[in-house]
């Protein structure tokens, strides 16, 4: 019997007399938080990210201004013309070891737990580009910003890749004493437009 | 590379060791109390805490329930989704097929994302074997396997280990398997990071084939998730041409909105964060994006075991978020070594025998690694009985024992009292004996009790064991039945 017939039906037996009929309870839903840029700026902010807010037409001069001359890399839809930037078309892990920041834009915001999420659409980019180099530079629109996790959960579609990412790479391995920035970006700027 | 539970001795017997290191205690309490203190702040800060861990059980329990339909979803998910599944009945089956998908590439290294599953099944050590290096690449894991060491904790693996500790092994192992640790090394976090983010980076971008584990697989949409906080885990996932995940079966939820609660249950449960540093889903290959070679291997591995035993079934619920390790009085005193597996603590005791049974001393003896103080229940965000099965478990060892050539002592004494409470002339005879005892234990005890009333000092033969630890009250000179019978009742007026 091939392994995968055997295991279901070990899981058959098991639950022979069991049924399954359970109804689950519903998540609870959270209270109104009143203004979710504020809140998303506090709770981003409270995991030693940077957060900029800015208007549309201030956001080019912030991001040039946060790479203040640092070699940078951007997803090909961007829709910001960042000078200098590499356009990535498939570059290697050791290329991109070897740029300084990326610039990207999000899908969401969660107000809640202060994380941004990337569905790595054209405008984000493939999962590498926001990972290996050091400084992460994320542009997130007030209106993208949600309030909690099921929010997201609602508006996220599952078959693409997914990057929920709350402020910079961290540890607590050691002593769990929080350190910032282990294996993915050390700096986490995200710039809220609107 | 790493040490192996295999062998060790029974909890008794470790927990006494560990309970002399004064080392490792202190590196407990304060990693315990620190972790402790930051869940009840951010557990405080939800108002429908309760609602919501009622939610994350039912989530969980559901899918164990109708388990068969949802891995069969999930196959046919992932397969859709682009992915190759593969089923494992035990660790030597997953073992074979990652060490297949490994050679099949010709790649002689692979990099890890921390799993309790692959440590479960002694992934490394099989990769080994077949000439295969597997890199652990999430920091405590790398300190654990470059000291040749034993993971102690599910979230911290390192917890045991203080920074001096740990800045000794990096300069001592790094250069054996890598990028050395800088000279001036010092045993600043921040510096002991950054000394494992250069050893990892070159591994991390070599790399060809990675393996991970999964927090959750959701049926409907096959989509795995990892949660992380260093990015080791994005790295492995990303970066890497072929990537192999091995997950429990327990871990399926049925939809993608059940990971709702999961995902605001876990954090907060584990690290004590409203959300980890990183959650990474995939489902199956996405081209242009990630590695374009995806397996997921399912693994029972004793999980339809626990999953016939209809009281010991809700531990598959565990989302290993090791909340119920950081409250238990046991384990912050013993640390997780003393429960000889990965999974310790009050998860441990019941997780290992309903995986594999209490034919084992070792095994036997962890459903009695507990003061049954419930704290581990209030805790668990999914809502698991860990005291009922603790007791359960307890039973089933007993059970196990009943048809032995040579009883144990305890059913031994059970038997004997059984024959006693049986019949009035051998209880009074008893009583008699007793209150013998007590009034010989009452002249020459040494100890009293609070409240004065003298005990008994160590026994011989094998009540030692149990006298060993306790006080044991000295038994009234005068028993119920002779009391009433001298005094009718207290009716004489010669009652006390």
């Amino acid at each position: 019997m091939s392994a995968r017939d055997e295991i279901l039906g070990r899981v058959r037996a098991a639950l022979a007399d069991v049924s399954p009929a359970v109804s689950v309870p519903a998540a609870p839903r959270v209270p109104d938080r009143g203004d979710l840029a504020a809140l998303f700026v506090e709770r981003v902010e409270d995991y030693r990210a940077v957060v900029t807010r800015c208007t549309a037409d201030e956001l080019a001069g912030v991001v040039a201004g946060v790479l203040g001359g640092a070699s940078s890399v951007v997803p090909p839809a961007l829709g910001l013309d960042v000078p200098g930037a590499v356009v990535d078309d498939g570059l290697t892990s050791a290329e991109l070891d070897r740029v300084d920041a990326v610039v990207t834009r999000a899908r969401v915001g969660i107000a809640e737990t202060g994380t941004i999420v990337l569905d790595h659409a054209p405008d984000q980019g493939r999962r590498a580009i926001s990972l290996v180099p050091d400084l992460h530079v994320c542009i997130v629109a007030a209106d993208q910003v949600v309030a909690d996790v099921p929010d997201a959960i609602a508006v996220l579609d599952p078959a693409r890749p997914l990057t929920w990412i709350s402020g910079p790479s961290a540890t607590s391995d050691i002593e769990l004493d929080r350190v910032e920035g282990v294996h993915g970006p050390r700096t986490l700027h995200v710039v809220l437009v609107g | 590379m790493s040490g192996t539970f295999v062998g060790m001795p029974a909890f008794p017997t470790a927990a006494r060791e560990a309970l002399g290191d004064t080392q490792l205690r202190r590196n407990l309490a304060h990693a315990t109390h620190t972790i402790r203190d930051k869940r009840a702040r951010v557990v405080a800060e939800v108002e429908d805490w309760e609602d919501l861990r009622l939610s994350g059980a039912g989530v969980k329990e559901a899918a164990l329930r109708d388990l068969a339909t949802h891995l069969e979803t999930l196959e046919a998910s992932l397969v859709r989704a682009g992915a190759t599944v593969h089923w494992a009945r035990d660790a030597e089956e997953a073992c074979a097929i990652v060490a297949s998908v490994a050679r099949s590439h010709g790649a002689d290294e692979v990099v890890k994302v921390k799993s309790m599953a692959t440590q479960e099944i002694g992934l490394n050590e099989a990769l080994e074997a077949e000439g295969i290096a597997a890199w652990e690449t999430d920091l405590a894991e790398l300190i654990v396997q470059l000291g040749e060491d034993l993971p102690s904790h599910i979230l911290v693996p390192a917890i045991h280990r203080n920074r001096a500790e740990i800045r000794e092994i990096f300069m001592r192992r790094m250069a054996d398997v890598g990028r050395a640790a800088p000279d001036d090394l010092t045993d600043e976090p921040a510096v002991l990071a950054g000394a494992a983010r250069e050893h990892l980076r070159e591994k991390f971008l070599r790399a060809r084939v990675a393996v991970s584990g999964a927090n959750f697989a959701v049926a409907d949409t096959g989509t795995l998730v990892v949660v992380e906080s260093e990015g080791n885990g994005r790295m492995c996932l990303t970066l890497p041409d072929v990537l192999v995940s091995v997950v429990g079966i327990e871990k399926v939820v049925a939809t993608w909105s059940d990971l709702d609660p999961m995902l605001r249950l876990l954090p907060r449960s584990s690290t004590g964060e409203r959300m980890n540093p990183y959650t990474s889903t995939w489902s199956g290959v996405t081209p242009g994006d990630g590695p374009q070679e995806v397996h997921v291997v399912l693994l029972d591995n004793g999980r339809t075991r626990a999953l016939a035993d209809d009281v010991g079934r809700q531990a598959l619920r565990c989302i290993r978020c090791s909340a119920c390790l950081n409250v238990c009085p046991v384990y912050e005193r013993v640390g997780g070594h003393a429960y000889g597996s990965v999974y310790p603590g009050p998860i441990g005791a019941i997780l290992n025998p309903l995986l594999r049974g209490v034919s084992d001393e070792q095994t036997a003896s962890l459903p009695y690694a507990s003061s049954l103080c419930g704290a581990c229940f209030e805790v668990c965000p999914v809502r698991i009985d860990i005291p009922s099965v603790l007791v359960d478990q307890r039973a089933a060892v007993v059970d196990s024992h009943r048809g032995d050539r040579v009883p144990k002592a305890e059913a031994v004494a059970m038997r004997a009292a059984a024959w006693t409470f049986s019949d009035s002339r051998r209880l009074r005879w008893a009583e008699r004996a007793s209150g013998l005892a007590g009034r010989v234990i009452g002249r020459f005890s040494r100890t009293s009790l609070p409240g004065g009333r003298p005990a008994a000092g160590r026994l011989p033969g094998p009540a030692a064991c149990w006298t060993g630890a306790r006080d044991l009250p000295a038994p009234p000179a005068e028993s119920f039945r002779e009391w009433w019978d001298r005094t009718d009742g207290g009716r004489d007026g010669g009652g006390s």
